[in-house]
């Protein structure tokens, strides 16, 4: 399903520390890696740049050329060779006119010179590329879908270096040139271009500078369509097309426009597949897909007013909440460091909306929500949450609350130390008591007043703590 | 995680659900000190809670930009020569070939033979080198389009909308694509230029194939000629740029 990344697709450890570390290796074994190509071919220094560019540049034999730049090539892709290369006068110079000279092959190895160039973390080198830019734009409206491809990621990769270059690309036409590229035909280009317009996005002056031209484009239509499910849908070019509306979302710009052009409908319907695929298939990766989707939803959904949510009739369909469900258990064996996240928006869909709730209730959902109790604390004041936003809508919503395991939970997770987790807790307990006194009894009986003893001195818990107690005695 | 076996069904089932429980609050629910209120929650870009999810799509990145940069194996084949007219490129290997075709011929003027790095710049370069409404026509407004997508102007003269595009469009000085047109007289200031700065690079014509056949004798050579005059040796002459001199509708500068 996602072609050749797959292989390289490896699953972390939760937990942000062994991410970090996973991250810290994972960067260690490509320099590694990289170094240990260094002993085929050496650090360039400056007479053999000054060499091969001359070769490529004013040699008679075509092939000689070519080999010239494959060699400079090799070498750029040393930081010490980056470095002499974009201090030699003239370099940058004669490069760009191997880019834009009338040999195809040429052009190709000069632009993988810039790509190599593109890989540095420096932004002086990004920089110093400048003087390429606005041919890698115009050769995005070319036909070659390999060179396009690597225009694209030479610009993706200089995006996010140089705050300069991104100053110089947006006059340049950045924003139409990627509209233009976003109808290619071609999977690679268009997954070159959501990582590109992802990397935009990514920038910190994009809410102000960057997000409005792209609203204002046809990007918006091509990058919802290309996230529809279906038989077309591929997951790799709409893994980059819903990080970019991640960022475009997350940065609040314009999202009522993101409604009005169904953004809304298209994510649940990508939600649905995900968790229907999701069961079908052993495919490692997917999570890659559903946090960006989940992440848009949630946050769409924060910009739903009240009012409006009833008008939103993918909002009613009770299968979000079982999708949801679906791919929290997948997230809880393959990567639970994103349940967090789902359980937002397992909030967000439920918080007003007793439609969500009664259907949480009659998918009998409450259970398996039940078992990511203790999980970590985070998770715990998520679905504690979550439950809250049932028991709040009434009694109707109580009397399917209890009787059943929910208070045997609360009585565990009161015994618990943190305060967030406890403070819910006690949230909870009251709106149960209030909405189903029986409840009250069947919680003395379980020594629950002994449980809420050991938090009475807690400064942020004590009034509730007590206010729980009285309740419950006089219920 | 134990589902309900129902669940999956529902998910491929029809939309819909059951309809809601009646909502009834008690307002002592919300009565100090209990402070629950549900709430709907959006995180902003940079917040802590996305550091988890942010880790992984930075480590999924780096294995595809990892794959990226290697350049791929290139599919050997006997040698072949390309077929278009006029061209006599050799190649061993096809996506040599496909990106010599999709460069050189792709947007190739018919008349002049000249290629085109993009459909919208070949449009250009017809209307502006091969349209004889088009020269009338600016010799009364300003006709020469702004050659970045999507912005409107039109300029007087081609060296206009140069400085227009250095100026607004933070394109290079020496910018390349934008030849002008030097019909009009000497050798111009912008032509002295162009020829300047093109022999920092290599070949003479960025971008614009030009089978010119060696048999042109320098007085038939037009201004717009002047700077093919480093014609790489491999290029092939041929029927191509005839055609463009056969073509009689328009007013033939160099003669």
């Amino acid at each position: 399903m996602w072609s050749r990344r797959q292989s390289h697709l490896r699953r972390v450890a939760c937990g942000v520390e062994e991410l970090r570390c996973r991250r810290r290796e994972q960067e260690a074994a490509l320099r590694k890696a990289r170094r240990e190509q260094q002993l085929v071919s050496k650090r360039l220094l400056r007479e053999s740049i000054q060499q091969f560019l001359r070769l490529a540049q004013r040699g008679t034999d075509e092939k000689e050329r070519e080999k010239a730049l494959v060699s400079l090539r090799r070498g750029l892709q040393h930081l010490e060779t980056q470095q002499t290369f974009i201090w030699m006068e003239g370099s940058m110079r004669i490069l760009v006119g191997l880019l834009t000279c009338n040999r195809a092959l040429l052009q190709l190895e000069a632009a993988r010179c810039l790509h190599e160039l593109s890989h540095s973390e420096q932004s002086a080198v990004a920089e110093a590329c400048l003087p390429a830019t606005s041919y890698l734009l115009i050769y995005l409206s070319g036909h070659s879908s390999d060179f396009i491809e690597l225009c694209l990621y030479t610009l993706g990769n200089l995006i996010v270096e140089s705050e300069a270059v991104r100053r110089h690309l947006l006059p340049q036409g950045i924003v139409p040139a990627l509209a233009s590229c976003i109808q290619s035909p071609h999977v690679a280009v268009l997954e070159a271009v959501g990582y590109t317009l992802s990397q935009l996005l990514q920038a910190k002056e994009a809410p102000e500078k960057i997000i409005p031209h792209i609203l204002d484009s046809t990007l918006l239509q091509h990058m919802l369509q290309l996230m529809q499910p279906g038989p077309k849908l591929n997951p790799g070019v709409a893994v980059e097309f819903a990080w970019s509306l991640h960022y475009i979302i997350c940065s609040q710009v314009n999202n009522a426009l993101l409604i009005t052009h169904g953004a809304l409908s298209t994510l649940v319907l990508l939600l649905l597949d995900l968790a229907e695929v999701v069961q079908r298939t052993e495919d490692v990766g997917l999570e890659l897909l559903a946090c960006p989707v989940i992440r848009c939803l949630s946050n769409l959904l924060a910009e739903v007013a009240t009012e409006d949510v009833g008008g939103q009739m993918e909002l009613r369909d009770e299968r979000i909440v079982a999708a949801l469900f679906i791919l929290l258990e997948f997230f809880l064996q393959k990567q639970p460091s994103l349940l967090p996240e789902g359980l937002w928006l397992l909030n967000n869909l439920t918080a007003n909306s007793p439609t969500l709730c009664t259907s949480l209730l009659s998918l009998d959902l409450i259970e398996p929500l039940l078992q990511l109790l203790s999980l970590s604390n985070v998770v715990t004041v998520l679905v504690l949450t979550v439950l809250c936003n049932v028991a709040e809508k009434g009694p109707a919503y109580c009397q399917q609350l209890w009787p059943g395991p929910l208070l045997p939970c609360l009585l565990n997770t009161v015994a618990l130390s943190d305060t967030d987790v406890v403070g819910q807790s006690l949230e909870l307990l009251q709106l149960l008591f209030l909405y189903q006194p029986e409840a009250a009894q069947a919680f003395l009986q379980l020594s629950g007043l002994q449980a809420l003893e050991r938090h009475q001195e807690e400064v942020q818990l004590q009034d509730r703590v007590h206010a729980v107690q009285q309740t419950a005695l006089h219920c | 995680m134990l589902l309900p076996t129902a669940l999956r069904a529902r998910v491929a089932g029809a939309p819909g659900a059951a309809e809601p429980l009646p909502v009834e609050r008690n307002p002592e629910a919300r009565a100090a000190p209990f402070r629950f209120v549900p709430r709907l929650v959006r995180f902003p870009r940079e917040h802590e809670f996305f550091e988890d999810g942010d880790v992984q799509r930075h480590l999924y990145l780096q294995d595809v930009l990892t794959q990226v940069a290697e350049a791929p194996e290139k599919s050997r084949v006997p040698e072949f020569t390309c077929q278009v007219a006029g061209c006599c490129q050799v190649f061993a290997a096809l996506e040599d070939y496909q990106h010599h075709y999709h460069m050189m011929h792709g947007n190739a003027c018919s008349l002049c033979s000249r290629a085109f790095p993009s459909e919208h710049l070949l449009d250009t370069h017809i209307l502006e080198w091969h349209d004889s409404l088009f020269q009338i026509l600016a010799e009364r407004q300003d006709m020469y389009q702004c050659l970045v997508e999507g912005c409107p102007e039109k300029f007087k003269t081609t060296q206009d909308r140069k400085d227009h595009m250095v100026r607004l469009h933070l394109y290079p000085a020496d910018f390349r694509f934008d030849k002008p047109k030097t019909n009009r007289g000497p050798a111009t200031p912008e032509t002295v230029a162009d020829l300047s700065t093109r022999t920092l690079a290599d070949d003479g014509d960025a971008m614009e194939v030009c089978c010119e056949p060696t048999s042109l004798t320098p007085a038939r050579v037009g201004e717009r000629r002047t700077y093919n005059h480093r014609i790489p040796s491999t290029i092939c002459f041929g029927q191509g740029a005839l055609r463009g001199f056969k073509s009689t509708k328009k007013r033939n500068k160099h003669h």
